[in-house]
């Protein structure tokens, strides 16, 4: 049982620390990327053992909770460490053509698989201090790969990262500390029972602690300001790296605290969501409008694409929260893969600012193919997966009775529209402006296998979820009813009506 | 004691939001380090103060007999502080890189990665 558990965190730090041994022989590419395949089959394993014996439990060092530190992975955990092995695989095989020799001496493999087995460990946690440090674990590694290489950009950018993150950091530490003092533990599921007797305008006032701490993270209006700085800077393969997953583990924690332990005040704590939720697509999408660098209104997007996962958890029905595990999937899926393709964009037309770059769809159509559609999906057409995404959603606005969210949510849809055909329209469709072709034949067939079969496979798992949203819908709802009401989730880590 | 403490928290969260909103990437680094020295001081204090009462448990017993300290909070400070001081090591040497390759520590004047429009 603890196996399970254990192996999808054990592989990504054994696959960093062989990887950083061979960081200046070629077989340490190859480390990373079995290492990540590894990974994968790892996660299935997990993700089947929930699905057949519901969620799942153990306790490390066998400390019985809520002594010790208790790993454990319901539905939501499961898909999450399943989708983040699928994204690894992705940029892993990716990296072989994107990252050159020289990143991969300062050990970008190292550090890769590290932030790997930080995601990991945050989605498998069931103790908040552990929370913290696997936060922290991932915030370094990603320190370290953002400014991997050191040109002024990245150390520009990288500084208002590591500013505003330490911050944050600093805060969901102080609410720790706060929330311990109240209740007496630490672990997940005891809080949510433990909170019942503590002092309830106290609590809220540390729910707030952690909505900034987790804000911050998840990148939400107005505490996003760290990731347009600096989601532009590093390596193509660290920016898809960085905009599938550490947002996301940001909106995770949000779900996870604001489901399990804050739910004593909902009608306060969740309509500052919703308002919040809101104002970070309408900024995030505007923000974008106003880019004409591809991976810069991407960043933005990412900004506004969170919103619709916080108005999810926001609205707090059963319908929004699927809506919102829905969201979380299929984002990370198709963020990773729209990084993924400015990167050969980058690489063939020789930049990432659109009006320097064009002639994309003349030469290589099957990139411009590739591109449309994540999208296409992320801005919500049908039959991709970002529209059942957003569908479920508005579905379950709509039902709430929330019209200005809903509106909100189609109008930034629109305007989602209008930020990915400035996009298609300038670096695909218009000449190049030096009157040249880009082509993909300029690539060796390794590099072109090694750029596009991650982007391909990742537009295959868009279109699946796409044209065959049935089993997902019904996972996330499982899923969803998990969350909602977690007497599973607290038998499980606490040994069935020990309390 | 947990007066006098939580004074001295509030006095150093003070110190420390100065520091880090003087618009000065070096007195923002100091900042930080006394803002997290003060969450750790505030997990400290949550795990109540007892005085002069090791947590020792007798020989043969599985729990002490009478109240003594509480260890976890002190373990998971110690957990914090090494954590904090890679994270400062870390932060310390970008802003140094910082220093030397943009040429200035003043973040408003960083727009390296975000260029002003118009121009400088």
């Amino acid at each position: 049982m603890s196996w399970a558990l254990a192996l999808p965190l054990v592989l990504p730090f054994a696959t960093a620390v062989a990887a950083f041994l061979f960081r200046t022989s070629p077989s340490g590419r190859l480390l990373s990327l079995a290492g990540a395949l590894a990974l994968l089959l790892a996660a299935a394993f997990l993700m089947a053992e929930v699905l057949s014996s519901g969620v799942v439990a153990g306790q490390m060092g066998a400390w019985p909770a809520p002594f010790g530190i208790t790993l454990v992975a319901d539905l939501l955990s499961a898909v999450m460490v399943l989708i983040t092995a699928m994204v690894a695989v992705a940029i892993a095989a990716y990296a072989f053509a994107d990252v050159d020799a020289d990143m991969e001496r300062l050990g970008f493999h190292a550090l890769f698989h590290i932030l790997i087995g930080g995601v990991v460990g945050a989605f498998v946690t069931g103790d908040l201090f552990n929370l913290y440090v696997w936060f922290e674990v991932m915030l370094i590694a990603s320190f370290g790969l953002l400014v991997l290489g050191g040109r002024p950009e990245q150390i520009d950018g990288g500084v208002k990262y590591v500013a505003l993150n330490l911050v944050s950091t600093i805060m969901f530490l102080t609410g720790i500390g706060l929330l311990y003092g109240m209740t007496g533990t630490l672990n997940m599921a005891d809080l949510s029972t433990a909170v019942d007797g503590a002092d309830q305008g106290l609590l809220t006032v540390v729910a707030m602690l952690f909505m900034i701490a987790f804000g911050v993270k998840a990148a939400v209006f107005p505490l996003f300001f760290w990731l347009p700085a600096a989601y532009h800077t590093p390596a193509f393969s660290v920016s898809a790296l960085f905009a599938a997953l550490l947002t996301k583990v940001g909106v995770y924690a949000l779900i996870r605290m604001f489901t399990l332990v804050f739910d004593h005040d909902v009608g306060f704590t969740h309509t500052i969501l919703l308002w919040v939720a809101g104002l970070t697509m309408l900024t995030g999408v505007l923000g974008a409008a106003a880019q004409t660098d591809f991976r810069k209104i991407l960043s933005f997007h990412i900004v506004s694409q969170i919103g619709y996962m916080v108005m999810g958890l926001a609205l707090y029905t059963p319908l929004a929260l699927v809506g919102a595990v829905f969201y979380l999937v299929h984002h990370i899926v198709v963020k990773a893969n729209l990084f993924l393709i400015a990167g050969v964009a980058n690489r063939i037309a020789a930049g990432t600012e659109l009006s320097r770059i064009g002639g994309l769809y003349k030469t290589a159509p099957l990139l411009a193919v590739l591109f449309l559609i994540p999208a296409f999906s992320l801005a919500g057409f049908p039959p991709l997966s970002g529209f059942w995404a957003k569908f479920v959603l508005v579905r379950a606005a709509l039902d709430d009775g929330a019209w200005a969210i809903a509106a909100v949510a189609l109008v930034v849809g629109l305007l989602t529209i209008y930020s990915m055909t400035k996009i298609w329209a300038q670096a695909f469709w218009e000449p190049h402006p030096d009157n040249w072709d880009p082509t993909l034949d300029d690539l060796t067939a390794r590099e072109k296998a090694s750029y596009l079969l991650p982007i391909a496979g990742l537009a295959t798992l868009t279109v699946i979820i796409g044209v065959f949203p049935e089993p997902f819908v019904a996972f996330a709802e499982r899923a969803a009813a998990q969350l909602l009401s977690p007497d599973a989730y607290v038998a499980a880590v606490l040994g069935g009506g020990a309390r | 004691m947990e007066a006098l403490l939580a004074l001295t928290i509030g006095a150093v969260v003070a110190a420390a939001v100065y520091l880090m909103l003087s618009g000065h990437l070096l007195r923002f680094i100091f900042g930080l380090v006394l803002i997290s020295n003060a969450a750790n001081l505030t997990i400290f204090v949550a795990g109540r103060l007892t005085q002069g009462a090791p947590p020792l448990i007798a020989e043969g017993a599985d729990a002490p007999a009478a109240l003594v300290a509480n260890a976890l909070p002190q373990a998971l400070v110690l957990t914090a502080i090494v954590i904090g001081f890679g994270l400062f090591a870390f932060a310390i040497v970008l802003v140094f890189r910082a220093w030397t390759e943009v040429g200035t520590l003043h973040p408003d004047d960083m727009t390296l990665a975000e260029p002003r429009e118009n121009g400088k």
